[in-house]
């Protein structure tokens, strides 16, 4: 008989400020937003614009694709460059549905969308079947990207690819992909994508109160992975995951195959993105092929370095953090945005190995420490 | 005796005979030039009207006339009216070079008055007088003009030339251009009412192999009534179509080659840098382009200072690109990748960052758009190997420029002082140290060297495409691929892997196009890298797997 192991106690699943903070967060996102923005008149200084509930929107979808990186680089140690590619399925699986919503209101009034009747099609490609249902839209969110990430991820890791080399094989399928989407015959609008959505479920997509329901539902998503993802990585599975990034040969030898736990958070982690793309792309407004481009992958690992990585909240920092930079700095200097994220690139990784969040801890702990030796 | 002087008396008559013949041929021929070229038969100024005004119908047929019976200064004429300097004034033509007037019919300089009108041709004109131009040039003292005009004229057959390319038959001494005024008849001919005619005009042009005359046959086909002509001008279409094949196969090859060439001087400075040193250098397209640029700056120099000797940049060019992407990668090893040793992801971020940081001061220093490296004049143009087949000097020159880079870096690596630290560092760095090794400025070195060949692989990118801030952004993909295919830290590797990828490639680009080729080779290497996760060439022993 085997002695069962004895696994310390758990951890709750956040501290008892923790979820006060948690409430706040979830009270500020779902509730405040949406007054402040909707009911709070427009000339009032306490009024939140569109523009910034679009862009604090956009950024909610990014942290998400943060989080899920952060799931499978800082606590897995797999550098994904390819996100983008999942996000971007997710995203276009959203946008098909979207098009099909258009209905007969496009430039050539057509049941077809309208890149379809240019490139002169008569009947939708066998992959457009199921966009015409938001049920079956909402599988394929899911389902494209877990089985793409799955099947990758199955071959990739059972032939015990790792490292740069993993990194660099999922960057090369992802600009693959990008020069198919880039392609007409693909049926994906080619370089152009999707764009000049109408509808969402029959209720138009342009209103501020839709726009708001979305806002509302990515916070909620993004605070329920959150939770999931704390939940996961506190857990034994978790803990494996964390053993397998400092020593996988270790994991193996105490009889564990890391394949299936990698190829679990791998899959997850893809679908997380997904969904983030889905949600991105009604608030958006448009999906391209450029979301699989090669940039755009190595910035979300940028997010979850700047934030600290394998904290979970660090790169939901981190997204916020650029983003709100970026969009700043290309307000007000353009020509400095690239100068910025390359320099960032750069000290986080020479100055900040353990991110924004390592550093404040690290900051509040020597407060501390200086306290407790001056009492 | 007797029979000795009736044989020399036979001699003597024959010769006569022969000379009598001679001289008639060579006194008709004379005929002919003077015919040609006898001033008596020059532009009247009662042509020179007609050419210049009226319906283009009329003119055309003029045109036609004009050319049967050409002089020089007809020529000079046609030119000038397809130049579009010629002025006419109540019917009279004047030939405008300069600002200053001539005669047409004289050739002497006169005033033009201010009130002549220019004369307009329209495109049908125009086609018209570069026909008639290339056939004037068929008598021309230059051999290489002549066979350009019979090439020329073949591309636009129409019986109106026939007689034209029939005198210049006569006239003309070369073999090999004989043969093209032969196979310029033919296809003309083709079309004759005679089915007779057109038949030996289709078996004869099965001698010729360029791609227009299969077009022309393959466009007769479709209107031939005669069956024997048609078995004729099918059995001429097989030959030429079995002749071009190999000039297509061939051409796909060099190009694959070419592609190769490139991609071996993109993927030997990544060889080094993370092939022998593990550094994830994102950065190497932007090294590339910095080396471009370097090009284009000493180009641009060149330009303005030194124009006479513009011919020769490339001698500067060369060693500048090398080093300052050598100086700008020394650089960043001290100031950024020395501290990041050990930790691969990191610096795949931190050289990252550097690419954009580069890419915006490009931006901001030479302007976003794309900038234009001129050629040398002796790398422009190529040489003709097949009717098909043009080899372009400057790929040629790539290619070469590949080998010559690669076997100075192999000498480096193999034979000299510092390859052999190179190699040291990079097997067991304590025990490099421990032997006297300095090294971290190996590393700097060897960083600085691969950066350098970056740079030299931008030099020659920038002789074939456009040179602007994304130039590196495009290969970084491709660079990556080759080195991790061929195997890493393994010179030999990169080059197959370079050579098989270029071919590969271009022979899929052929059948399938140049998107879907792509595609299909970055999903080769994926499944490839699952199945030899170490490359072509696996380094053996222990040190495989850290």
């Amino acid at each position: 008989m085997q002695t069962p192991i004895v696994l310390p106690n758990s951890a709750p699943l956040l501290s008892r400020t923790g979820w006060t903070a948690f409430l706040v967060v979830t009270i500020v996102l779902t509730a405040c937003v949406p007054a402040l923005n909707l009911w709070v008149d427009p000339t009032s200084a306490f009024h939140m614009s569109d523009f910034l509930v679009a862009l604090i929107g956009k950024i909610m979808c990014y942290a998400i694709c943060a989080l899920a990186m952060d799931l499978i680089w800082g606590y897995t140690g797999i550098l994904s460059l390819g996100h983008g590619l999942f996000f971007a399925l997710g995203g276009y699986a959203m946008g098909m549905y979207l098009m099909r919503q258009i209905g007969l209101d496009g430039n050539y009034k057509s049941e077809l969308p309208d890149f379809m009747v240019f490139l002169d099609w008569k009947t939708l490609p066998w992959h457009w079947t199921f966009s015409g249902s938001f049920a079956a839209t909402l599988v394929l969110i899911v389902l494209v990207p877990a089985l793409v990430a799955f099947v990758f991820g199955f071959f990739a890791f059972r032939s015990r690819i790792k490292g740069v080399y993993f990194s660099i094989i999922t960057q090369a399928l992802t600009f693959a992909t990008m020069l198919l989407f880039f392609r007409n015959e693909t049926g994906f609008g080619g370089n152009n994508g999707f764009t000049d959505f109408k509808r969402i479920l029959d209720i138009p997509i342009a209103t501020q109160s839709t726009r708001m329901f979305l806002f509302v539902l990515t916070a909620v998503t993004l605070l329920g992975f959150y939770l999931l993802a704390k939940f996961l990585v506190q857990s034994k599975f978790g803990r494996l995951l964390q053993a397998i990034r400092d020593a996988e040969s270790r994991v193996m030898f105490c009889g564990y195959s890391p394949v299936p736990y990698k190829l679990a958070i791998w899959t997850l982690s893809a679908v997380m993105c997904a969904v983030a793309g889905a949600l991105y792309v009604p608030q958006v407004g448009i999906i391209n092929p450029s979301e699989m481009s090669p940039a755009n992958s190595i910035e979300i690992a940028i997010w979850a370095a700047v934030g600290g990585r394998g904290t979970l909240l660090g790169p939901i920092l981190g997204a916020f953090i650029v983003n709100g930079a970026k969009s700043w700095l290309t307000m007000t200097a353009p020509e400095f945005w690239l100068y910025f994220l390359g320099a960032l690139f750069i000290a986080v990784t020479l100055f900040l190995p353990s991110g924004v969040l390592g550093l404040i801890r690290k900051l509040t702990t020597q407060k501390s420490l200086d306290k407790g030796g001056a009492a | 005796m007797a029979h000795k002087s009736k044989t020399s008396l036979i001699c003597m008559i024959q010769f006569k005979n022969y000379d009598i013949k001679f001289l008639l041929k060579y006194f008709l021929l004379l005929v002919i030039v003077c015919a040609t070229l006898k001033p008596s038969f020059a532009i009247t100024p009662e042509q020179a009207k007609a050419l210049s005004v009226g319906e283009t119908d009329a003119r055309i047929q003029v045109l036609q006339q004009i050319i049967q019976e050409p002089d020089e200064k007809t020529l000079v004429f046609l030119q000038a009216l397809s130049d579009d300097s010629v002025k006419i004034l109540d019917g009279r033509a004047f030939i405008v070079k300069n600002n200053l007037g001539i005669d047409p019919i004289t050739g002497d300089s006169v005033e033009v008055p201010a009130d002549a009108q220019d004369v307009v041709s329209n495109n049908r004109m125009r086609g018209e007088l570069d026909a008639a131009l290339s056939a004037l040039r068929l008598f021309s003292a230059d051999p290489k003009l002549r066979l350009a005009a019979v090439k020329d004229l073949q591309k636009d057959p129409d019986a109106g030339k026939l007689s034209v390319l029939e005198r210049a038959l006569k006239l003309e001494q070369v073999q090999k251009i004989r043969e093209q005024i032969e196979i310029a008849k033919s296809s003309i001919l083709l079309s004759s009412e005679d089915p007779g005619v057109r038949l030996t005009a289709a078996k004869k042009l099965a001698e010729s192999h360029s791609p227009d005359t299969q077009l022309l046959l393959n466009q007769r086909l479709d209107v031939e009534s005669d069956p024997q002509v048609k078995i004729a001008i099918q059995a001429s279409i097989k030959t030429i179509v079995s002749s071009l094949v190999w000039g297509e196969r061939l051409g796909a090859l060099f190009t694959g080659i070419s592609l190769s060439s490139i991609l071996l001087l993109v993927a030997l400075g990544l060889a080094i840098t993370y092939g022998l040193m593990g550094v994830i250098n994102m950065a190497h397209g932007e090294l590339m382009m910095v080396g471009a640029y370097a090009t284009y700056v000493i180009q641009t120099f060149f330009i303005h200072h030194l124009s006479s000797y513009f011919d020769y940049y490339l001698v500067v060019a060369v060693p500048a690109s090398f080093l300052v992407a050598a100086l700008v990668g020394a650089i960043l090893e001290r100031c950024v990748l020395q501290f990041l040793y050990g930790r691969p992801l990191e610096t795949l971020l931190a050289t990252w960052g550097i690419s954009l940081i580069l890419m915006q001061l490009v931006r901001t220093i030479f302007g976003a758009q794309n900038v234009a490296v001129e050629n040398p004049s002796w790398m422009s143009g190529g040489i003709q190997v097949l009717p098909n087949l043009t080899l372009p000097w400057n790929r040629m020159l790539i290619i070469v420029f590949a080998a010559c880079v690669l076997l100075a870096m192999a000498t480096l690596i193999s034979k000299t002082r510092l390859g052999l630290f190179v190699r040291g560092v990079t097997q067991n760095r304590p025990m490099a140290a421990c032997m006297g090794v300095n090294t971290a400025r190996i590393d700097t070195y060897a960083f600085a060297l691969g950066s350098g060949i970056a740079g030299l692989a931008g030099c020659a990118l920038s002789q074939i495409g456009n040179v602007g801030p994304d130039l590196g952004q495009g290969y970084i993909v491709d660079a990556f691929m080759v080195v991790v295919l061929g195997g890493v830290g393994q010179l030999a590797g990169t080059v197959y892997a370079a050579l098989g990828l270029g071919i590969i490639n271009k022979i899929l680009e052929g059948l399938t196009g140049a998107v879907l080729a792509k595609i299909a080779v970055l999903v080769f290497i994926v499944v490839f890298i699952q199945k030899r996760p170490q490359g072509l060439f696996a380094v053996k022993g222990r040190s495989a797997e850290t």
